[in-house]
């Protein structure tokens, strides 16, 4: 054990460390991101300087001296590493670049990407959080009662369907079948219930077995035991005890599954045709936009980042007793 | 579902993967004259718009998806164990800088790697192989490396080393009965989110080219004839909930409160 865990630190300290941790993942991150788009730049077929000229003086007017031209004032012709920490400099300058398919800025485009995404995974998280956590205090209150083994099932059918599947099963019911929802679109109140449902019934089936489970464990534990036999009524004890400890293993459990609600993300709102990262990151990908990808990539995966900082310091702030060494996931 | 059943159904579907190909080789042939035909006895799944076997496509979609998963798993299990007994083993500069990399990794999502790597080749095997192997490593990795820690430091460890038994016996001895059991589970599960992974690029349409059959490709091409076969689109959907609930199945029932 190093001195800094047993000398008495400020309250904000364990605050600034997991803000420090994550700013180098963060870094980490977007080297790597970065980096890999670099590598599809490279291996894309085909002399890059003569598509240059081609785009600036037109396709018959290229010849191997103008593409020559290019590449000297580009620095085409530098070493592989030098391009690529241009490159790095580059996006360090926050400049995104601009479309190949469109031609529009990148920057612009991503914050509407990024709004109807967040919107959509708010929209999923809340309702599997509300719905999941609901339905697994019920069945730890009572283990082994009817709700608990139907809540048992459930978790496993949701773990076994994907969200591709599940999302078509749920097109296939509500929008073939019985009419009452759109399939795709975006922009009316009844577009987001689709695919909202569709993340949230697979994330809702782990956060309900997580509930149950953290219930059933801390209604047992001797503070409750001791909360009861104080006097406290049931409803008390459940509200002070049994939830805010709940809520603290919930809370760290959900920054593990925002990987999977973010991997959601790409797939449902592709299905959905859902304006946002994840399904312009398909297309980009599609379309070979490398500064698109690079753009999406890099919002998704720093998106995982922030929202996992959140939730350390959400944890932090409800269970603030110290801890030898806080798990990075 | 028992263990039992759990391994029966998979056996089943490992024999439908192997020996299927055998029985209905011919997955690219055309007949448009048999355009959408329903299933008979020749034909259990009938054929599809373009007259192509579907059984033989399931079959060989099968088989892709099974082996593309465990060659995926295998090489991120050996990567990931070596890597992280070795940041274990050897410390200092070694582990900070593989644990670093595992910092990045864990914080992007498997499908975005894969994503990201499938776009330096169009749809290529072997892009769609690394890809998922990269997404993967890292969880084995963190694990290796934190239980190997543990391991190594422990008493028991240090008694072999004072016994001067060689690094060989530690590894064959300590490390691996520790690590064995859980790598098993994790590669069980690993296997499940390959599979998934990989129908879901094929789904989304970034992963493996048609005419190969994938089963992800098969439901996006099934789908727009839904009303006039249904049997078309449930039959990969069929193949991959088995998969999965067979995998899901197959861990011993834990114990719960």
């Amino acid at each position: 054990m190093n001195a800094s865990t047993t000398t008495p630190r400020s309250p904000a300290a364990p605050a600034l460390r997991i803000l420090r941790q994550r700013a180098v993942q963060a870094a980490a991150v977007v080297v790597l991101v970065s980096t890999a788009c670099f590598a599809i730049v490279q291996s894309l077929p085909g002399d890059i300087a003569f598509r240059i000229a081609a785009g600036r003086y037109g396709y018959d007017q290229v010849t191997a001296a103008s593409a020559d031209t290019v590449r000297a004032e580009l620095g085409l012709d530098r070493p592989a590493w030098q391009q690529l920490l241009d490159w790095l400099g580059e996006l360090l300058a926050l400049d995104l670049g601009t479309s190949l398919v469109t031609g529009t800025s990148v920057a612009g485009e991503l914050g509407l990407y990024l709004s109807s995404s967040l919107q959509l995974a708010a929209a999923a998280l809340a309702l599997a959080l509300a719905g999941g956590a609901t339905v697994g205090a019920l069945a730890g209150a009572r283990p082994g009662g009817i709700l608990d083994r139907i809540t048992t099932l459930w978790v496993s059918a949701a773990r076994a369907l994907p969200p591709f599947l599940l999302g078509l099963v749920l097109i296939l019911f509500f929008s073939v079948h019985l009419g009452v929802l759109p399939a795709a679109g975006h922009g009316e109140a009844g577009n987001i219930v689709l695919p909202a449902a569709t993340l949230a019934v697979g994330l809702s089936g782990l956060f309900a077995r997580v509930t149950r489970d953290t219930v059933v464990q801390i209604r047992r534990s001797e503070y409750v035991r001791f909360a009861a036999t104080k006097g406290l009524g049931e409803r008390l004890v459940f509200l002070r005890h049994v939830l805010r400890n709940t809520g603290v293993t919930l809370l760290s459990y959900v920054g593990v599954q925002l990987l999977i609600l973010i991997e959601g993300v790409v797939v449902v709102e592709s299905l959905f045709a859902w304006p946002g990262l994840g399904h312009s990151l398909v297309h980009a990908i599609f379309w070979r936009d490398i500064p698109m990808i690079q753009a999406t990539a890099l919002a998704l995966a720093l998106l995982v980042v922030a929202l996992n900082t959140v939730v350390d310091l959400g944890a932090l702030a409800l269970d603030p007793r110290p801890r030898r060494r806080e798990v990075v996931l | 579902m028992t263990p039992v059943a759990a391994r029966t159904l998979l056996a089943v579907l490992a024999l439908f993967a192997l020996a299927g190909p055998l029985v209905w080789p011919e997955h690219a042939v055309q007949d448009l004259s048999r355009f959408l035909e329903p299933p008979s006895l020749a034909e259990p799944l009938g054929r599809d718009p373009l007259g192509r076997s579907v059984v033989a496509r399931l079959a060989h979609a099968t088989q892709l998806s099974l082996l593309m998963a465990v060659l995926c798993v295998a090489t991120a299990l050996l990567v990931g164990t070596l890597a992280g007994i070795v940041a274990a083993w050897r410390g200092g500069w070694v582990d900070t800088v593989l644990h670093g990399l595992s910092e990045a990794f864990i914080a992007l999502p498997a499908l975005l790697v894969v994503l990201i790597f499938s776009a330096l080749a169009n749809g290529d095997l072997w892009t769609l192989y690394i890809g998922l192997a990269l997404a993967q490593w890292v969880e084995y990795f963190r694990m290796v490396r934190s239980r190997s820690g543990l391991v190594l430091a422990g008493p028991a460890v240090e008694a072999a080393w004072m016994l001067k038994l060689g690094p060989a016996h530690v590894l064959r001895r300590h490390l691996w009965p520790e690590l064995r059991p859980l790598l098993a589970t994790m590669a069980t599960f690993g296997i499940g989110s390959s599979i998934l992974a990989l129908s879901t690029l094929g789904f989304v349409g970034v992963g493996i080219r048609p005419p190969t059959p994938e089963l992800g490709l098969m439901l996006t091409e099934a789908f727009p004839y839904y009303h006039e076969a249904p049997w078309m689109s449930l039959a990969p959907v069929l193949v991959l909930t088995t998969i999965l609930i067979g995998l899901l199945s197959l861990r011993r029932k834990e114990v719960r409160p």
